[in-house]
């Protein structure tokens, strides 16, 4: 077995575990909502067509966009709680996702269950009335038993979509099969990519299958395999779940890591420093949004992450202006601090900046080398960039500095913005200073002679609930002014390149190495 | 005096501004074995099903047994009353034992008395006893009436309400069946009243045969009555047809 393979192996019982775990519980709570509903709806026409119309709606917002939604409601609804009756809930990661992928699982159950409700013989309807039967008696001795196939048909379908959807709550910090998909689009592992679809369809096939065996028995009236069907549904989801129960101590510290390269390695890289230092058990949250992550940690969600000085200064802080690398370090060090009770407590030793890159040989042949000379060639170019680089509010301030004028602006994944570049899909991109493509392409980063783009020094970020955790200060305060740009650039693109890559944990323990000898 | 098995006064039941019952008064003695005959939209269908509240009146009063219906759970009133249809409505899921036992499991009877109470329903309405264990979808039209006649019969009821119970049938089935339903009705001291819009059937299976249209009563009477005494056209038309038609069948087959 290839060591990639054998790596994706290791990890399967978490994975597997937390996916069919939320898959389940989603499922059971979709059953909960959606079956009285149906009953509810299949009584009364004034009420069917606006509850149909609702499902129908929350199933055409985009599965990824409802997940996201569920965090900054669930944030709300934590702080009102901790304002009110003193007590809070994690607003990321098991909560957020169940509830979307429970709201996702209701339309099929509910559609098929009104179907198959409203599908009833009206003679039949009337002979169970006609026998003697009370409404009570009628729902559960004749109509629920007669519609039985339709609603099985319906929870099928539900447990189909949950079970593909579970892979997009990797992004709102909650475990599943989709942190295969997620990290290995990021690190270009697409073994890692392939195996998490496959684990994932093979995980909803075999669930498909034993409710269809329970469907068969609903429709055919044979008891055996109901019970066949169920009991393999209960058996495989306990199995799959087993491992969870030995992941259930309580985590020592939470380390959170946005969705790129270099966050997964300084999150491994701290996490490790932890554990050395004797925390018992350091859990990773990893993969989680920009704006997701800063509040997470200012909620104590997350207790440790590296943020970057340039996106705090102007997406947190909302500010414009641009006073210098140090003047925003220690700008932020007080802000965060008075405002959110966030310690910044040092910068590492490198920026990772917006820097806009091109190929050589097109900034050789269009003689552009600063941003002033990008801004006169722009009407004839294509620019790339990340997925959010376009909404931030850098992008604003170099476009207000500038003003250019692209023929067209498209965005990517980072790793597809650089293939981009190469392939001339893009002519520039909004690359990242510590990237290691930018060395290894030998890519030609334009100078910013009007300062437009603040400093991006990364900075270790501690919540407030943290503050005076001595272990975890001294663990950390180490790494403060400990990598150069150029060793982080060398652990990137080991996690990146096409060939020999390893993984994040491997690379920050060759870049603990490297780090120590300065 | 007992009270009569069926008292309706002044019942009006309205769809929209037709009037399907308009202010109909009937009185049913115990034994009697009513057809209500009529063509369709006359209204004997919802009069049928205002006595088992299937379809209450508007205005009105309907007593069973001397007992307003409308002061009674539907559901306690209905276990007392036999009710038979043409869809028949035979519960799919449930073998044809099963779907005889209903009433009497949701009467609370014992098993052993179910079970005995389903060998003689099979038995009464001609049916062999190893049917019980099939399911209605394996029955022919026929097998599935006698199925709902035994089900209708199984909570032993005093009354029995017919809504065009033989009309889906084929001649020789219906002919059978009507015949053996009449034995029965006989046999254990029915009270029985059939809609049908079929005079031959009403005239062949009836004591007294109640005419409806535009939902008021046109004739009541023995047929014998109706056909000495009748002087409205249509009931005489309606009466005089099977007969016609019996004396062609007698001609032709030259008996």
């Amino acid at each position: 077995m290839s060591p990639r393979v054998a790596a994706a192996f290791e990890l399967l019982p978490e994975y597997l575990g937390w996916h069919v775990l939320l898959s389940v519980s989603a499922l059971a709570l979709g059953l909960v909502i959606s079956l009285p509903l149906a009953i509810a709806a299949a009584r009364s026409p004034r009420l069917r067509w606006p509850v149909l119309a609702l499902a129908s709606l929350i199933q055409t917002i985009p599965s990824l966009a409802l997940l996201a939604l569920f965090f900054p409601l669930l944030l709300a609804l934590s702080l009102l709680s901790t304002a009110t009756i003193g007590r809070g809930f994690s607003a990321l990661g098991f909560l957020p996702s169940l509830l979307a992928l429970t709201l996702y699982s209701v339309l099929p159950i509910l559609r098929n269950g009104v179907t198959g409700l409203t599908g009833v013989d009206p003679a039949i309807s009337e002979a169970a009335d006609g026998v003697g039967m009370t409404t009570r008696q009628k729902l559960f001795q004749v109509e629920l038993p007669l519609a039985a196939p339709v609603i099985m048909a319906g929870i099928r379908t539900a447990a189909v979509w949950t079970i593909g959807a579970a892979t997009l709550s990797t992004p709102v910090g909650q475990t599943s099969l989709g942190n295969y998909i997620f990290a290995g689009l990021q690190t270009e592992n697409w073994v890692s990519v392939l195996f998490g679809c496959a684990a994932s369809a093979v995980l909803a096939l075999t669930a498909d299958q034993l409710l269809g065996l329970v469907e068969t028995g609903a429709r055919t009236r044979r008891r055996g395999f109901v019970i066949a069907g169920l009991a393999g549904l209960v058996v495989g989801a306990a199995v799959a779940m087993a491992p969870l129960a030995g992941l259930g101590k309580p985590a020592a510290y939470t380390v959170g890591a946005k969705n790129f390269s270099e966050q997964y390695i300084l999150a491994e890289l701290m996490a490790d420093r932890l554990e050395r230092a004797g925390a018992s058990h350091v859990s990773r949250k990893e993969d989680l949004g920009s704006a997701v992550a800063y509040r997470a940690l200012a909620a104590g969600e997350i207790d440790v992450y590296v943020d970057y000085s340039g996106t705090l200064w102007t997406n947190v802080l909302g500010r414009t202006d641009n006073p210098g690398r140090q003047a925003v370090l220690t700008g932020l060090t007080t802000e965060l601090k008075r405002r959110d009770g966030v310690v910044v407590l040092g910068s590492l030793g490198f920026e990772n900046a917006y820097a806009f890159a091109m190929r050589p040989d097109r900034a050789k042949a269009l003689n552009v080398a600063s941003l002033a000379d990008l801004a006169r060639e722009a009407p004839k170019l294509t620019l790339g960039s990340d997925l959010e680089f376009l909404s931030r509010p850098e992008w604003k301030a170099v476009d207000g500095a500038y003003h250019f004028a692209f023929k067209a602006k498209r965005s990517f994944q980072p790793t597809f913005m650089y293939r981009a570049l190469a392939g001339g899909d893009a002519d520039v991109i909004s690359a990242f200073s510590s990237d290691g493509r930018i060395a290894a392409d030998h890519l030609v980063l334009l100078s910013d002679p009007k300062a437009a783009i603040p400093p991006y020094d990364a900075v270790i970020l501690i919540s407030p609930k943290r503050a005076g955790d001595r272990r975890l200060t001294e663990a950390l305060r180490p790494l403060v002014g400990a990598i150069r740009v150029e060793a982080m650039q060398a652990a990137n693109y080991s996690v990146d390149r096409d060939q020999g890559k390893v993984t994040p944990a491997q690379a920050a323990r060759a870049l603990a190495l490297t780090s120590a000898q300065h | 005096m007992a009270a009569p098995a069926i008292q309706l006064t002044d019942v009006s039941k309205r769809y929209g501004a037709t009037a399907a019952l308009d202010s109909v008064s009937l009185s049913v003695g115990e034994g009697e074995f009513v057809a209500l005959v009529g063509g369709s939209g006359s209204g004997k269908t919802t009069l049928l099903k205002t006595i088992n509240r299937l379809n209450p009146p508007d205005a009105g009063q309907v007593a069973v047994a001397g007992e307003d219906v409308a002061g009674q759970p539907p559901h306690a009133l209905r276990r007392r009353i036999g009710y038979v249809f043409q869809e028949v409505g035979l519960f799919p899921h449930l073998s044809v034992a099963e779907n005889i036992a209903v009433t009497p499991k949701l009467l609370g009877w014992d098993a052993a008395r179910i079970a005995e109470r389903v060998a003689t329903l099979l038995d009464l309405v001609a049916l062999p006893r190893e049917v019980a264990a099939r399911a209605p979808a394996a029955l022919s039209g026929g097998q599935r009436q006698r199925v709902g006649v035994a089900r209708a019969l199984a909570a032993e009821p005093k009354l029995m309400l017919m809504d065009e119970p033989f009309g889906a049938l084929d001649p020789i089935t219906r002919d059978a069946l009507g015949a053996d339903y009449r034995a029965l009705h006989e046999r254990l001291g029915l009270t029985t009243v059939m809609v049908t819009h079929d005079m031959a059937e009403a005239v062949l299976l009836a004591d007294r045969v109640v005419v409806l249209d535009n939902g008021r009563i046109l004739a009541d009477g023995t047929p014998a009555d109706l056909l000495a005494h009748t002087t409205d056209p249509a009931v005489r038309a309606l009466l005089e047809a099977p007969k016609r038609q019996a004396e062609r069948l007698r001609e032709r087959l030259g008996a």
